[in-house]
């Protein structure tokens, strides 16, 4: 039944030849034909923690044990023939995070378009037996949402997902990363084929500027813009730079993105690279990402291989090569200055700008720094047009935004939402709403969303409705950054998670420049007095002094936006500060050294276990009595309330 | 009782023929020394300095900058806590709190007398989603109580005890 050779007998031994695409993606879906269902694994990160690979294992044990013919790979040069002995052919394939990480791991299957969810080696057999042999599906394994107990076939009925707009993580998630031909099957490469071939510089330039592209890394700004200040400089040699050092900790769209679909992220530095004429490129990639760096690395290598990447790119005479570098662990790295100090093999401090790389960048050429999202984005531009782009989010925000979506929420993972989504859609709709600690929906709501890391501040229950884009986050303080958005519970102390971010960048600050290296110390110290209860009101004025001189004195991005964290909920809940140094307490009981324990007598039944436990003998009373603690002689180890099962004791 | 390691200026040598004893390359030239020896060990950063003819204070300057690399030998298992935002709130410290006790270590003491673990956190691994998160040899394991944390280290040393037996 099969007729499946490869059209036009391609010829290995000049693979090297310019590439012809509409000829891979046909022998890509002649190869891929013979199977009648596909089963993918998600190997996101998140999956591959909970024992992803033992699934997709299984799965190919038992496919094979019944008699079903498996393909992991469709390779179209040497396509597979389906003979009269196979009832079916499947394809088993792993793919790049779906994005529900929550749920993993995950198990599509298509077309059937049927997603298991928590999926385990051992359900396999029952997968296979029942869905993959019967048509079946095995209710327990499919998701079931949490508020109207319906079961979910797959992602068109999951809140999840049917609330999302997938563009660039489309792909991801979707296809198998480790094989270009199903990217080029999907019409990749033809929009960097297309800038080659019929664009001029000048035209994809306006092309970018005309979608109205912002820069997804964080500052927001134009794309296109950036591109034509590099495009215009003199000179023959210029290079592209994508910047894959997603430090800021609650973030991982880029990493995943460079893990389910790295081919976008290379056309789109094709594209950048034929817009200012740049004949080589970097990409940097974090180091504590390795499997982002080995899906890069075989995208390269792979791009390399197929004639796509290299010298005489689609026969127009014009060069790219591209290079991978790991980075070192460094989080001003991400500072495009000081990547590409890190590059030239320095240590990665910024610089002053101007010049701006656009001018002066790696070894002192024109040069493009982009985020990895923003590249991934380029790709669809040109081949769906600029007025696509402008089709969806904001005015001034056009397109979508990759958030990871994190901390006390029911659904944490990688979304996808155009800009102008508000919070109550993310948190509520497409998170499934707010955890209690224990990890019960809690029906207090959240406290508070951080968003953009450690160079944003916090949204409060009163932005619910406030539409997230570029310049209404900037307006209240925040900044949309890379896209990290953790969602705190009411039991999180908001001086604490102030504290905790200026721990962060204090630890970070590269040191060059005085205010930030010292100040940030400075502010952490006093971050300590008011949590051990040693500040005063005074503290909160140093604080806010200081930070604000923090801004102005610091060089680049990491310094300037250090004191985000701390001026933002010193507004929004100043309420909380003052406690902590008026009433030396803390309202969420988070901080030991304000712990005020107390043991409600009509609670406590007098069984004496806490007394027993107390370390230093600070609770006293007799059986079947109400004990009290001795708050002189406690050292607020918490010990007791642990201990307590009748949640009498309160305040530690 | 710390492990010194004598320093194969051979093998070094391979690293920085591999990266065509270009300069500009001497982070990942750092990288492929740590990889082999596990830490920079003083006699590899002297060497590399003067194959590349960069000033030591250049070499030392670079190793110190970033988080990475290590100039202290790490222990056998390296178990990386993370601290990232999403795993801070989920509660990272108790599990961290647990894992130094278990090992008697510190903030100051990162490796165990036997040189079998050292304990570090991370700003952020990305597996927010799996918020809290460990990684113990290159492993991730997601969703972590204290308890199961200690389990998990119980399991190594349990393990290692077997081999040393075999």
């Amino acid at each position: 039944m099969c007729n499946c050779a490869t059209p036009g007998n391609r010829s290995n031994a000049t693979a090297v030849q310019t590439v012809d695409l509409n000829q891979v993606k046909d022998a890509y879906t002649q190869a891929a034909s013979v199977c009648s269902r596909r089963i993918v694994i998600c190997a996101g990160t998140g999956c591959m923690a909970n024992g992803a690979m033992k699934v997709f294992d299984a799965f190919h044990i038992a496919l094979q044990e019944q008699g079903v013919r498996v393909l992991t790979a469709i390779d179209p040069d040497e396509p597979a023939q389906a003979s009269e002995a196979d009832e079916m052919v499947l394809h088993l394939s792993k793919s790049g995070c779906q994005g529900f990480c929550q749920m993993g791991p995950l198990v599509s299957i298509e077309p059937d378009g049927i997603l298991y969810t928590l999926v385990r080696a051992d359900d396999v057999a029952d997968i296979v037996g029942e869905t993959i042999l019967k048509g079946a599906l095995v209710d327990r394994l499919l998701y079931r949402d949490p508020q109207t107990r319906q079961v979910c076939r797959g992602p068109e009925e999951i809140a999840f997902y049917k609330r999302q707009t997938r563009q660039v993580l489309k792909m991801c998630g979707a296809i198998d990363p480790e094989n270009i031909a199903e990217y080029i099957s999907l019409g990749g490469y033809s929009a960097a084929r297309r800038a080659y071939l019929m664009m001029s510089p000048e035209t994809v330039c306006e092309e970018i500027t005309e979608s109205g592209l912002r820069g997804r890394g964080g500052g927001g700004f134009p794309t296109g813009h950036k591109w034509e200040l590099t495009r215009v400089q003199p000179g023959p040699k210029k290079y592209v730079i994508c910047n894959g050092d997603e430090g800021d900790p609650g973030a991982f769209m880029d990493r995943s993105v460079m893990e389910g679909a790295p081919h976008s992220v290379i056309e789109g530095m094709m594209i950048a690279a034929r817009g200012i004429g740049a004949d080589e490129g970097y990409i940097y990639v974090r180091m504590e990402y390795p499997l982002a760096v080995a899906r890069v690395r075989r995208a390269v290598t792979d791009a390399e291989a197929a004639g796509i990447l290299g010298d005489d790119l689609f026969g127009s005479g014009l060069n790219f090569r591209l290079h991978v570098m790991e980075g070192a662990g460094a989080f001003v790295c991400g500072e495009e200055t000081a990547l590409i100090a890190s590059i030239e093999g320095k240590r990665g401090m910024p610089k002053p700008k101007p010049p701006f790389p656009a001018e002066r960048g790696l070894w002192d050429k024109p040069t493009v720094i982009n985020n990895v999202e923003t590249l991934a984005t380029v790709p669809i531009i040109l081949r769906e047009g600029a007025k696509a782009l402008r089709g969806i989010g904001m005015p001034n925000s056009p397109g979508t935004k990759t958030f990871a979506l994190t901390g006390h929420v029911a659904n944490t993972g990688l979304i996808e939402t155009p800009f102008g989504a508000t919070l109550r859609q993310i948190v509520y709709e497409i998170g499934g709403g707010v955890l209690n600690d224990a990890g019960a929906p809690d029906p207090r709501g959240f406290k508070a969303v951080q968003i953009g890391g450690p160079s944003g501040g916090c949204l409060t229950p009163d932005h619910l409705d406030l539409t997230l884009d570029y310049d209404a986050l900037r307006d209240v303080g925040a900044m949309v950054g890379s896209g990290g958005l953790v969602v705190m519970n009411q039991d999180t102390c908001m001086v604490s998670v102030a504290r905790f971010f200026m721990q962060f960048t204090q630890n970070e600050s590269c040191g060059k420049c005085v205010l930030c290296r010292e100040g940030t110390r400075q502010m952490l110290a006093l971050l300590d007095d008011i949590m051990e209860g040693t500040a005063t009101e005074e503290t909160l004025d140093l604080l806010k002094k200081l930070a604000i001189a923090v801004q102005k004195g610091s060089l680049c991005g990491l310094g300037k936006t250090a004191p985000s964290p701390v001026l933002s909920t010193l507004h929004y809940f100043r309420d909380e500060y003052e406690a902590h140094v008026r009433d030396k307490k803390c309202p969420a009981g988070q901080c030991k050294a304000l712990a005020d324990p107390e043991i409600l007598a009509d609670r406590c039944v007098g069984c004496t276990a806490c007394a027993r436990k107390c370390p230093v003998g600070a609770i006293q009373g007799y059986r079947k009595e109400a004990h009290v603690i001795d708050v002189a002689k406690c050292v607020k180890c918490g010990v007791c309330a642990e201990t307590c099962k009748f949640d009498a004791i309160i305040g530690v | 009782m710390t492990a010194t390691v004598t320093c194969d200026y051979a093998k070094v040598q391979s690293i920085l023929d591999g990266h065509g004893n270009d300069p500009a390359r001497l982070i990942s030239i750092l990288q492929a020394v740590q990889a082999e020896y596990r830490y920079l060990p003083e006699e590899a950063l002297a060497y590399v300095a003067e194959a590349l003819n960069l000033p030591p204070a250049r070499v030392y300057g670079v190793a110190t900058f970033y988080a990475h690399f290590a100039l202290e030998p790490k222990g056998r298992h390296v178990v990386k806590l993370c601290d990232g935002t999403a795993c801070h709130v989920r509660g990272s410290m108790p599990i961290l709190e647990a894992i130094r006790k278990r090992l008697g270590l510190t903030g100051e003491k990162v490796t165990t007398d036997d040189m079998a673990f050292t304990v570090e956190t991370v700003s952020c691994l990305g597996a927010c989603g799996l918020a809290p998160a460990v990684v113990i040899d290159e492993e991730v394991h997601g969703q972590v109580t204290p308890e199961q944390a200690v389990t998990l280290i119980e399991a190594i040393i349990e393990k290692d005890k077997e081999a040393s037996h075999v």
